[in-house]
């Protein structure tokens, strides 16, 4: 973890409540896609995490879905403002365990970190599955990111707009790959763990205080033992999530 | 020269800030950020006899000017903290430590500082008192001054180090509680833990916290824990350990003219993990620009004429 400053060098909305903003400054703290960042921002006492969606050179990629105040606050962001950022947060997704044949699936404002994993898988040579779920037409976005990473990639909407009517465990089901990659809401999740075919990681969302292992605000237990969602996370692998009871 | 050395309970820090228990883990993990080295002493993670999760998730949630947790009091327990944590807290500092104990009974508050009791490290324990008494229909031992008083006296049988006793704002009469520790053997006083409250989510409408209620802290309690250390202070002739919302070196002047010997910083350092390294920085230059020369000569003097 590092704590840097960036600059906003672009801010935009990719649909009606999905922001793209892109950062420029030192990024060497990240080491892996699936971290998160915290970040800082005026009038608001907790800094926000933000999982970051890709990273190039000196700049960032943050896609953020605008829910509160902290993310509203976020759509007011000019070009050329600085930003205190916590960075290099959280363990990532690890990509040495893909196999040849990886499946990444993402629902709604869970896909952004799975962009940057699914950069680095095709670095690595690996043909990629990709399955972006969404409610409806218009919330889709980075559909044309990630075909232009050479990945295949199917869509799901819930209300049949585009891509295939359901969800995307439907799209799953019928898909063979080697080992998948996760992030999303978590009914979600409880569908990728009642078809998944093969081992894979989740990347777990809570609310955090301080977002790097002090507070422990967002501890979840596991088969191994406590772990903080912040630190030891976000992505937990299949084998050592404990699911938490439905109500 | 700005002195910024205070002794508290017959222990010299070399500067009076020190990070509160439950937002500086066991020392390590900051370590690797700064060298903790820098800071006067630090109260670790709440210790329990046993291992405890803590409450469900989620268990955070932000106000104005604060932010609201209800942990728990999530620790390994008392047996891995020996085994486990302080090792990793010894290599990284030097200095006495402030021992942050728990408990959920009289005997099991004495038997947890008793463990901990051989630890030559330790400088002090601060003995949390917000906790529910199980025993005693669920209330909180900081609530009523006897409860306290019997927790202060079971740990004082078992430690001949000095003993703070960690208050609850959550009382209607601070000073009756504080009088009641001193009486049963307390050395000194801390104060203040977080103060109970609420947020409510308009979308889902119901309780953010998992937990419905949580433990305010952060800026938006400072007037609350200078009144209480003042209140104390004046009331009571004990040395006091001053929190609640403290973020810079004018908050910790703040709150040693209030009355406080040393000061503990909390929510500060889950927002900025460098809070604790920057307020002792800066210290000797906002003593200058205040014209102290000395810490321990303004404690309490607030009080004066």
């Amino acid at each position: 973890m590092k704590q840097t400053e960036m600059t906003v060098v672009g801010n935009r909305p990719l649909t009606e409540t999905v922001w793209e903003m892109v950062l420029e400054g030192d990024t060497s703290p990240l080491s892996s896609p699936g971290q998160f960042v915290n970040i800082r921002l005026d009038g608001l006492y907790l800094r926000r995490p933000i999982s970051v969606c890709d990273r190039e050179g000196d700049r960032l990629t943050l896609v953020y879905k605008t829910v509160g105040k902290g993310t509203k606050k976020m759509t007011t962001l000019g070009i050329g403002e600085r930003l205190d950022l916590l960075s290099g947060l959280g363990n990532g997704y690890d990509t040495a365990l893909s196999g040849e044949n990886p499946l990444l699936v993402g629902g709604g404002v869970g896909i952004p970190p799975l962009y940057g994993l699914c950069k680095e898988l095709r670095r690595e040579g690996k043909a990629v599955q990709v399955i972006l779920g969404f409610n409806t037409e218009r919330e889709i976005f980075y559909e044309e990111n990630f075909r232009a990473l050479g990945a295949e990639v199917y869509l799901a909407t819930a209300d049949g707009s585009r891509g295939e009517k359901g969800f995307v465990t439907d799209v799953m089901k019928r898909l063979s790959y080697t080992y998948f990659y996760t992030c999303g809401p978590m009914p979600m999740f409880f569908a990728v763990e009642k078809v998944a075919k093969t081992s894979g990681q989740f990347s777990f969302e809570e609310r955090m205080g301080c977002g790097f292992g002090a507070c422990m605000g967002c501890s979840c237990k596991t088969l191994y033992g406590n772990k903080r969602i912040c630190r030891d996370g976000p992505v937990l692998k299949r084998e050592e999530i404990v699911w938490p009871t439905r109500q | 020269m700005a002195d910024t050395s205070v002794t508290l309970c017959g222990v010299r820090l070399d500067n009076p800030v020190i990070p509160a228990s439950g937002t500086f883990g066991y020392g390590y993990e900051f370590a690797e950020l700064y060298d903790i080295e820098c800071l006067g002493s630090l109260s670790f993670k709440g210790t329990t006899r046993e291992a405890r999760f803590g409450n469900p998730t989620p268990r955070i949630a932000e106000c104005e000017a604060g932010m609201l947790n209800s942990v728990g009091l999530q620790n390994p327990g008392v047996e891995k903290v020996l085994s486990e944590e302080l090792p990793r807290l010894k290599a990284c500092f030097s200095k006495p430590i402030m021992a942050n104990v728990s408990g959920f009974s009289v005997e099991e508050y004495a038997e947890t500082c008793r463990r901990l009791d051989g630890e030559e490290q330790i400088g002090w324990f601060e003995v949390n008192v917000s906790c529910p008494n199980v025993h005693g229909g669920g209330m909180s031992f900081g609530t009523s001054p006897k409860a306290a008083a019997e927790v202060t006296a079971a740990v004082r049988r078992v430690t001949k180090k000095p003993i703070l006793i960690k208050l609850s704002p959550n009382v209607t009469d601070i000073v009756s509680v504080a009088k009641a520790c001193k009486a049963a053997g307390a050395d000194g006083i801390s104060l203040i833990n977080t103060l109970l409250g609420m947020r409510i989510d308009l979308k889902t409408k119901r309780p953010v916290l998992a937990n419905k209620t949580g433990g305010l802290s952060g800026p938006a309690v400072k007037p609350v824990a200078l009144r209480m250390v003042y209140q104390v202070y004046e009331a009571v002739s004990v040395p006091i350990v001053g929190m609640g919302g403290v973020s810079s070196a004018e908050d910790v002047i703040e709150m040693m003219l209030a009355g406080a010997t040393a000061v503990e910083v909390g929510a500060a350092n889950l927002v900025d993990p460098f809070a604790s390294k920057k307020i002792v920085e800066s210290l000797p230059e906002t003593m200058e620009s205040y014209g102290i020369s000395s810490l321990k000569e303004i404690i309490g003097a607030a009080h004066r004429g």
